[in-house]
């Protein structure tokens, strides 16, 4: 009898539900005034649909949610519940290695099977895969959490800009000079939060961040104020300059190569003695300092180490797009890259990668629903976070063997 | 024996809060000391000042470790604290529960090796070579803590004793020449307790690392330490072995309660 009980309680719960959400969007859903004819009219059929939907929806969200109970619970007794899909054939070499080559012949091939627009849109987010490594180290790492991340790539957009209006360098040539100012800004910003933590140094970088972007919005003799800095350099390679369409495909590869390179890096520095050591700063800034690690040198390396990639796609994203203003660098771009970190997986680069795919990508191939695009895009990201707070991908440690 | 540990008239105040008074206290090569009192009485404050986490209104804290010259060392942050080879616990656990406990111990490490970000990045001959040392090193230790079956296990996955025992291990990998221990068997059942007991004689006889310790467990305490200081409201009220504290009537008016031993 109880299991029949259970139904009719659950059915109940759904009916609330349903009654809810029409009386919700009862105003906007069913009354339409019409201003001209000066008439009322009554869309009840639209009524019917909202409680219908969500009368079913909200059995869905029950399932869902008792689904995520149940694997909380078997996390907690100690079964590996968590690792996904994924992460079980990356760690089998005969699915991972054939997926590997799968990725780059698609990797190589897409500019020229894809239209030039698709191109760009790819290069955009292997920029923002790049962006989200490097908050990576910074937010996933060492636990800082940086509001101001995109401040770094502010500073790297302007620093190609500038030095090219002014002196005519070229990009490969500001590339590395716009990595050195970053990570120099990032130890800039590292030493006045190396006291905070938690929700005061987000404030603080925060601040940092509008500085930044104000600063160049305002001294009009140096950046050229909010109309901004035009007709930049394409890459060339060597001294040759490609023509609008070759210069596409070249800048994808070049994001291509920035990535592999990326990751490379991340993935070595954290299992390394420095990556070990922001993972403990994050877990417990006392215990870590009393077991013998410099607070302060930890804490500037992995915010310069941060901001250093931020320079370096500043650069590109300047040369990419030929005109930067200070309209590019507002403090959506730094949640959107803070978003790639958190709902990709706090720590895991394959969890980012996959997190800035999915935000930067999602966006764009949504243009279908029009109007609802950016709607379906919140609740995307409001489901993800309901049903996997930890992220798509969770880190797993490094796993040692010993023979004995 | 040589003093290792000197703490010379150590005050520390909380605005109008005086936590210690003038407090006067050495550890000498190879012991086990205990520190006890009551509730509040100023032991783990004492800790945080010893260990640079407090820094200490008045007094001195000076360390001779064996073989080294004597250093003062109040006002040094903790991790240089504990560069000069004095490790701690925490009273309440605090290790980094998304790590593995192999990952906790090479923690340890860090102050004794020194390879940079390059040296990550590049993974040159001496940073492979260090970074075997460090792994090696720290299953080493796991295997005297008697861990070693739960490497790769994430610690907050650790039943309660074990994590006490992996936070040992932990301050042990930072070479220590006296290991400051706050509470290390709260929270533990008997058994437990009983394992406790003969890790830390252990690690004195076969690591000779002296040890200071926090505790409550009287008979942990009685049957471990050579000496036992007795503090209350951030004084010491007495000082001597197990023997002399348990027949000092200062001390069971303070602490043990009048009728207990009576």
């Amino acid at each position: 009898m109880s299991f029949r009980d259970d139904k009719i309680q659950e059915i109940k719960k759904s009916l609330l539900v349903s009654i809810w959400f029409m009386f919700l969007t009862f105003p906007i859903m069913v009354i339409r005034v019409n201003p001209i004819e000066k008439a009322v009219e009554w869309r009840w059929e639209n009524m019917l649909v909202v409680g219908i939907g969500s009368f079913l929806l909200s059995f869905v969200w029950r399932y869902m949610l008792k689904k995520k109970e149940a694997g909380e619970k078997r996390a907690e007794i100690g079964e590996s519940g968590n690792t996904f899909l994924i992460q079980k054939i990356l760690e089998e070499p005969r699915f991972c290695i054939p997926l590997l080559i799968t990725l780059t012949i698609i990797a190589v091939a897409f500019p020229f099977i894809f239209s030039m627009y698709q191109t760009n849109i790819m290069t955009t987010a292997l920029m923002y895969v790049v962006l989200g490594l490097g908050l990576n180290i910074v937010v996933g790492l060492a636990g800082l959490l940086d509001l101001g991340y995109v401040a770094f790539y502010a500073v790297g957009a302007y620093c190609y800009a500038l030095l090219n209006h002014h002196f005519g360098l070229g990009f490969w040539s500001v590339l590395p000079i716009g990595a050195v100012l970053g990570f120099i800004f990032g130890i800039l910003l590292g030493f006045p939060v190396l006291r905070l933590r938690g929700d005061y140094l987000a404030i603080v970088t925060l601040g940092f961040g509008e500085i930044i972007r104000l600063v160049l919005e305002n001294w009009n003799e140096f950046s050229f104020g909010p109309s901004g800095i035009a007709n930049i350099d394409r890459p060339a390679f060597w001294d040759f300059q490609f023509s609008l369409q070759n210069a596409t495909i070249y800048l994808y590869f070049l994001m291509i190569g920035l990535t592999l390179f990326t990751i490379f890096v991340v993935n070595r520095l954290q299992n390394s003695r420095i990556g070990r050591a922001w993972i403990a700063l994050r877990e417990d800034e006392t215990a870590c300092q009393a077991m013998g690690i410099d607070k302060t040198r930890t804490k500037l390396t992995a915010f310069a180490l941060g901001a250093t990639w931020a320079g370096m796609v500043g650069v590109i994203f300047a040369a990419k797009t030929t005109f930067i203003n200070p309209a590019s660098f507002t403090f959506l771009e730094s949640a959107m890259i803070l978003s790639i970190v958190v709902l990709g997986g706090m720590g895991s680069i394959l969890g980012v990668i996959i997190g800035a795919l999915i935000l930067i990508l999602l966006p764009e191939y949504l243009r279908v629903f029009s109007d609802y695009r950016m709607l379906l895009f919140g609740a995307i990201m409001v489901i993800m976070m309901v049903f996997r707070p930890q992220g798509i991908i969770t880190n797993i440690r490094r796993r040692y063997k010993f023979n004995e | 024996m040589n003093t290792i540990l000197e703490v010379k008239d150590l005050t520390m105040d909380f605005g109008g809060l005086r936590a210690l008074d003038h407090l006067d206290l050495n550890v000498v090569e190879g012991e086990i000391a205990a520190i006890i009192g009551p509730n509040g009485a100023g032991k783990t404050t004492f800790f945080n000042c010893i260990t640079g986490i407090y820094n200490p209104t008045e007094g001195e804290v000076l360390i001779s470790p064996p073989g080294k010259k004597r250093k003062k060392i109040n006002g040094l942050k903790p991790n240089r604290v504990t560069e000069n080879g004095m490790a701690r616990t925490f009273q309440n656990i605090r290790l980094f529960p998304d790590m593995t406990v192999l990952e906790n111990v090479m923690i340890g490490r860090h102050c004794r090796t020194s390879s940079g970000i390059v040296g990550a990045i590049l993974r040159g001959r001496s940073t492979n070579k260090e970074e075997k040392e460090i792994v090696d090193f720290s299953y080493n230790i796991l295997k005297k803590t008697s861990l070693s079956h739960l490497v790769n296990e994430l610690a907050k996955n650790l039943p309660y004793g074990a994590q006490r025992r992996l936070e040992i291990a932990r301050a042990m990998a930072t070479e220590p020449f006296l290991l400051l221990l706050d509470e290390p068997a709260a929270g533990m059942n008997p058994q437990e307790t009983r394992e406790l007991d003969e890790l830390i004689t252990r690690i004195r006889d076969e690591e000779s690392i002296s040890i200071l310790m926090i505790e409550h467990d009287m008979k942990l305490v009685m049957s471990l330490s050579d000496r036992i200081f007795v503090m209350d409201y951030g004084r010491k009220i007495a000082q001597g072995s197990p023997y002399d504290i348990i027949n000092n009537p200062v001390v069971i008016k303070a602490y043990l309660g009048e009728d207990i031993y009576a």
